[in-house]
């Protein structure tokens, strides 16, 4: 690392995080000055993007290469009042806690409290949102049965494609004008609706453009200014990149870079898009340029390097935008998600690693920073060294990249009928999900909590949380004579939810489509301008909403037990069983002891995964297929970010022995401590699941440094990712752990069952072992970090 | 199922009992007692079996051994029979050797050597791959940390290789037992002077097995002693590289 990126790194990783109110000024301005009246609201929007676009502050910080931040300095993060208004108890709490703060200054308080605030008050689409939502929702949104992605941050979650590379923006108004020369007046009864979307994807167009030229102007005077001849230059040449980018197509890898990154600034600027933006298929995206530019002499290896550290710093100066309420609990972090894709395949379906993706991966190794995030897309047409140079990284523990299979992907793009090319260009973004890059709208809508409707089921449709009666009345559990029974009342209150789910989201949908569309992401996401429509009406070529299943361990284990011991082997009664349930297992210790003797997932034991098989399919069923609100559809994915956590504090004592508040399992990962057969089993148990009928799934594995020492333990890890990539598994990440781990392992080994450790020549669970060898393997541990 | 059988554990994703991802399964009983056994629980005698129960059990122990199919495909790897001694129940070795070699799983038997020669011919000829221990040579030595004479194992080894088949030799470091100057060089002369092999691997001592010693009871003649430091295992490595020989560190 040179002393440029050095500098620039230090700076990004010291610099407190806080909260800017230029955006939220900016915005309340426009709309006091604009009258409603008389424009239509996407062209309102694109002004909107416009006039911040032209007023908000330049920052060139020293030294840079590639420049363009969201707010008025690095890591000042802007709010979104149009979509969630923060209170100022909201900014309070953001600048007091332990936790991660968003540092907030007393102007920016006295500008909320004075000017804000009073304008939004009643008019955020977070407030319009719940206004729309009927009671049911409501009642389930309290007791924790799903979360609403869409209650603070505008619908994205999606990832550039190649479009950018190949059309500058002036390209791009020309496909425009070609547009609106085909709407059919005569005919088309929509037709002034696309007229208005078509002008204001040309107005957000242009004001992307005037915001690089505005750098362009920025960085001549500080080059007229500048003594240093050799930053001289470069500043002259930044300029002359901020001139042509993104209004002319990229020729250089520069120019590549750049025009990403200002399309980057301007989409979360736009709004707050979840999982902010996404290069996507960086490696591939940029190789022709890169090999170009080698190949003409115009940048060396390690110049490029230079420019993508610059690119990654850009990421990490970008935490993501401030929460509140109850998604505060579900996802604390300033992590916003973006996910770089390295490998995979070319879309003529060849091995996509190249020589600019090992180069991609020393970058993320050298860089170690929490953001961007990164992973890579193994296709069995890819070598093992690309997996062995990944595990390289993982080993140092850092938990990037992680590790996703290609060939799932493929297949889950083409099942959800999806052209081939579409489909090999794909990837996942976010934490674990698929999607046709810069060609798909698909959103997640919210968490679901699979172990929670059980409680609910047991309880005849009472919630003991919120004191409410929330779902049918399915029965009392005690009249069910057999397990189907029991199993055909769970799916119908699953139905039940779902439904409410899905009706909600739909309203959602329509809000955002009519009050919140976004022009600037609609302009680069195929074919919003062919079809001239919103991102956020329909317009993109795919459109699909999910619903993600979270607790898939926990509910397995639940009707395990509840199959196992209380009907097959008629070891427990189902009427203790409910007494113990209520009383949370207090002097119940018998009982719950065998209550874990039932199967448990993650075994590779049949007659566990078969029932997680059930709840797949039941889960599936009611799911997918299931029309959005914008002409496509609903899909399941089963991952939880850290909502896992949150659904575990407000589901009660489960059949499984599991005590409430206890966090429930997370992504199709077993229940914390239930596998006991190694990561064979595991892989073997979590490819049960009908992968490809996802959109994603999300595995993590424990394991210790010594797991990846020798080359021979490494290889037999490719072995195993590849193994579970043939079972059709989409994702396994490692999870590689600390000594302070360890320690904290040996003092709370109730929380540590599932840590696996290298011993030698074999694994173990580290909680197994004596106190002795615990101590030797901490020692080699430390060794390793020396 | 294991209490008290033939097969007191079965390790799934084994990477250093022979190539590639591989299942072990730690047969019970072992006629020696070595310092430094990492599984002393072995080394109580199982009770006896109807063959008909035996086959039932290699049954139940296919079952298991399937179940890794994928990952064995895909790396080259297959099930181990470790100990304990395999070559002390010969009957279900065999047996599972032979459905093994019928479903197409690679074998390897994991031997210290000790047992009727006719047994470890039959296993090596129905194996894959036989790893095989060389410890000590001096008869007293031999005598006083593995509880045996020494004799059997070189005069097994020295008939093994005159058979066909693929043979891993294993050398114990075990620090100030096996890692003298005295002994390896004895190891060097007896495998030049009477066998084809000139391959080994270097497996270093570990403390594995050491809380087990507590909970069992026995006493651990180990404890206190540390793994060899890496320098040393380098230094017996140039000392076989330099008579000639292939060396690898783990098994």
């Amino acid at each position: 690392m040179n002393s440029r990126i050095e500098n620039l790194r230090k700076k990004t990783r010291e610099k407190e995080v806080t909260i800017s109110h230029e955006r939220a000024e900016l915005v309340t301005a426009f709309y006091k000055k604009t009258s409603s009246m008389d424009k239509s609201i996407p062209v309102q929007r694109a002004l909107c993007l416009k006039h911040v676009l032209e007023n908000k502050k330049i920052f060139i910080d020293d030294n840079e290469l590639i420049v363009g931040e969201r707010g008025p300095e690095p890591k000042a993060v802007p709010t979104y009042p149009e979509i969630c208004l923060h209170s100022m108890e909201d900014l309070e709490i953001l600048d007091s806690r332990p936790k991660v703060p968003y540092k907030v200054c007393p102007e920016t308080k006295r500008i909320y409290g004075e000017k804000i605030i009073p304008f939004w008050k009643g008019k955020t689409i977070r407030e319009k949102i719940f206004k729309s939502m009927e009671d049911l929702w409501i009642d389930s949104f309290n007791a924790g049965i799903f979360t609403e992605f869409q209650e603070q941050r505008s619908p994205g979650h999606t990832a550039g494609g190649d479009l950018i590379y190949q059309k500058g923006f002036n390209d791009l108004k020309d496909d425009i004008r070609q547009c609106f020369k085909g709407i059919d007046f005569f005919k088309d009864k929509d037709g002034l609706e696309k007229q208005e979307v078509l002008t204001s994807l040309d107005i957000a167009a242009d004001a992307l453009i005037i915001f690089a030229i505005r750098h362009a102007e920025a960085l001549e005077s500080q080059a007229k200014d500048e003594t240093d001849l050799k930053r001289k230059a470069e500043l002259e040449n930044m300029a002359r990149v901020c001139k042509k980018v993104p209004a002319q197509k990229p020729e250089t890898f520069h120019e590549a870079l750049q025009y990403y990154w200002f399309l980057h600034v301007g989409i979360i600027t736009e709004l707050n898009p979840w999982d902010a933006y996404n290069p996507g298929r960086l490696d591939q995206n940029l190789y022709p340029f890169y090999k170009k530019d080698i190949e003409n002499g115009i940048i060396t290896r390690e110049q490029a390097k230079e420019f993508l550290c610059c690119f990654w710093i850009k990421f990490h100066n970008h935490p993501a935008p401030p929460k509140v309420g109850v998604t505060a609990k579900e996802s604390n972090t300033y992590v916003d998600f973006c996910l770089i894709n390295l490998g995979g395949v070319t879309k003529d379906n060849q091995d996509g690693v190249n020589e600019l993706t090992y180069l991609v991966l020393d970058v993320i190794e050298e860089m170690r920073l929490l953001q961007p995030s990164s992973m890579i897309q193994v296709s069995r047409k890819n070598p093992d060294r690309f997996i062995r140079r990944a595990l390289k990284i993982i080993a140092t523990g850092f938990g990037q990249p992680s590790v996703f299979n290609t060939d799932a992907i493929v297949q889950e793009m083409i099942l959800q009928g999806k052209s081939v090319e579409d489909a090999r260009m794909a990837g996942a973004s976010g934490c674990v999900e698929a999607g046709a890059f810069g060609k798909e709208c698909y959103i997640l809508t919210g968490y679901f909590n699979l172990p929670k409707i059980l409680e609910i089921t047991l309880c005849n449709g009472w919630d003991p949380l919120t004191k409410k009666q929330i779902g049918l009345k399915t029965g009392d559990p005690k009249s069910f004579e057999t397990f189907d029974d029991l199993f055909d009342a769970y799916k119908n209150q699953l139905e039940h939810f779902v439904n409410i789910k899905i009706k909600g989201n739909n309203i959602i949908d329509q809000i955002n489509a009519k009050y919140m569309p976004v022009p600037l992401l609609s302009l680069v996401t195929q074919d919003c301008i062919k079809n001239a429509k919103d991102y956020n009406q329909g317009g993109a070529r795919y459109n699909t909403s999910y619903i993600q299943g979270v607790g898939m361990g926990t509910i397995t284990d639940c009707f395990s037990s509840l199959k196992y011991n209380v009907y097959d082997k008629n070891l427990v009664l189902m009427e203790s069983l409910l007494a113990a349930l209520k009383e949370d297992f207090k002097g119940n210790d018998i009982l719950r002891h065998q209550l874990d003797q039932a199967p448990k997932y993650g075994n590779d034991n049949d007659d566990a995964d078969d029932i997680l098989k059930m709840i797949f399919n039941a889960f599936h069923g009611l799911v997918t297929g299931r029309p959005n609100a914008k002409g496509g559809v609903y899909r399941i994915n089963l991952l939880p970010t850290t909502c896992h956590v949150y659904f575990g504090e407000i589901t009660g004592a489960l059949p499984d022995g599991r005590k409430k508040g206890v966090p429930v399992s997370e992504g199709i990962s077993p229940v914390q401590g239930a596998d006991r057969n190694g990561p064979t089993a595991v892989l073997k148990s979590a490819a049960k699941i009908d992968h490809l009928k996802t959109g994603g799934t999300l595995l993590n594995q424990k394991f210790l440094p010594d797991l990846f020492k020798e080359e021979k333990d490494v290889q037999a890890l490719v072995h195993l990712i590849r193994s579970y990539f043939k079972m059709d598994g989409h994702h396994v990440q490692f999870n590689v752990v600390s000594e302070e781990t360890l320690k904290d392992a040996q003092k709370h080994p109730e929380n540590y069952r599932d840590l696996i450790v290298r011993v030698a020549g074999y694994s173990d669970y580290f909680v197994d072992l004596t106190t002795a060898l615990q101590d030797e393997i901490m020692h080699r541990t430390a060794h390793n970090i020396n | 199922m294991l209490e008290n059988s033939y097969v007191f554990k079965i390790q799934r994703y084994s990477t250093h009992d022979g190539p590639g991802i591989r299942t072990t399964l730690f047969f019970r009983g072992c006629p020696l007692s070595c310092y430094w056994c990492h599984n002393p629980e072995s080394q109580t005698k199982p009770l006896e079996i109807s063959m008909e129960d035996m086959g039932k059990f290699a049954a139940v122990l296919m079952e298991e051994i399937e179940k890794d199919l994928i990952f064995y495909d895909e790396s080259g790897g297959g099930v181990t029979f470790s100990g304990g001694e395999p070559l002390c129940q010969p009957q279900l070795l065999f047996m599972l050797l032979d459905l093994c070699r019928e479903k197409e799983i690679n074998t390897c038997v994991d031997t210290s050597g000790y047992g009727d020669i006719k047994d470890l011919l039959k296993a090596a000829e129905k194996a894959d791959l036989i790893l095989y221990d060389i410890k000590l040579i001096d008869e007293t030595m031999h005598k006083k940390y593995t509880g045996q004479g020494v004799a059997p194992v070189l005069d097994n080894l020295k008939q093994l290789s005159k058979q066909k088949g693929d043979v891993r030799l294993r050398f114990p470091f075990i620090p100030r037992v096996t890692d003298t100057d005295e002994n390896i060089g004895q190891i060097i002369a007896f495998l030049r002077d009477n066998t084809i092999y000139r391959n080994i691997h270097i497996l270093p001592f570990h403390k594995a097995g050491e809380g087990k010693y507590d909970r069992l009871n026995i006493i651990n003649y180990m404890k206190g002693i540390r793994p060899p430091p890496q320098e040393r295992v380098a230094k017996v490595k140039e000392q076989f590289e330099s008579k000639g020989f292939n060396v690898t560190i783990g098994g």
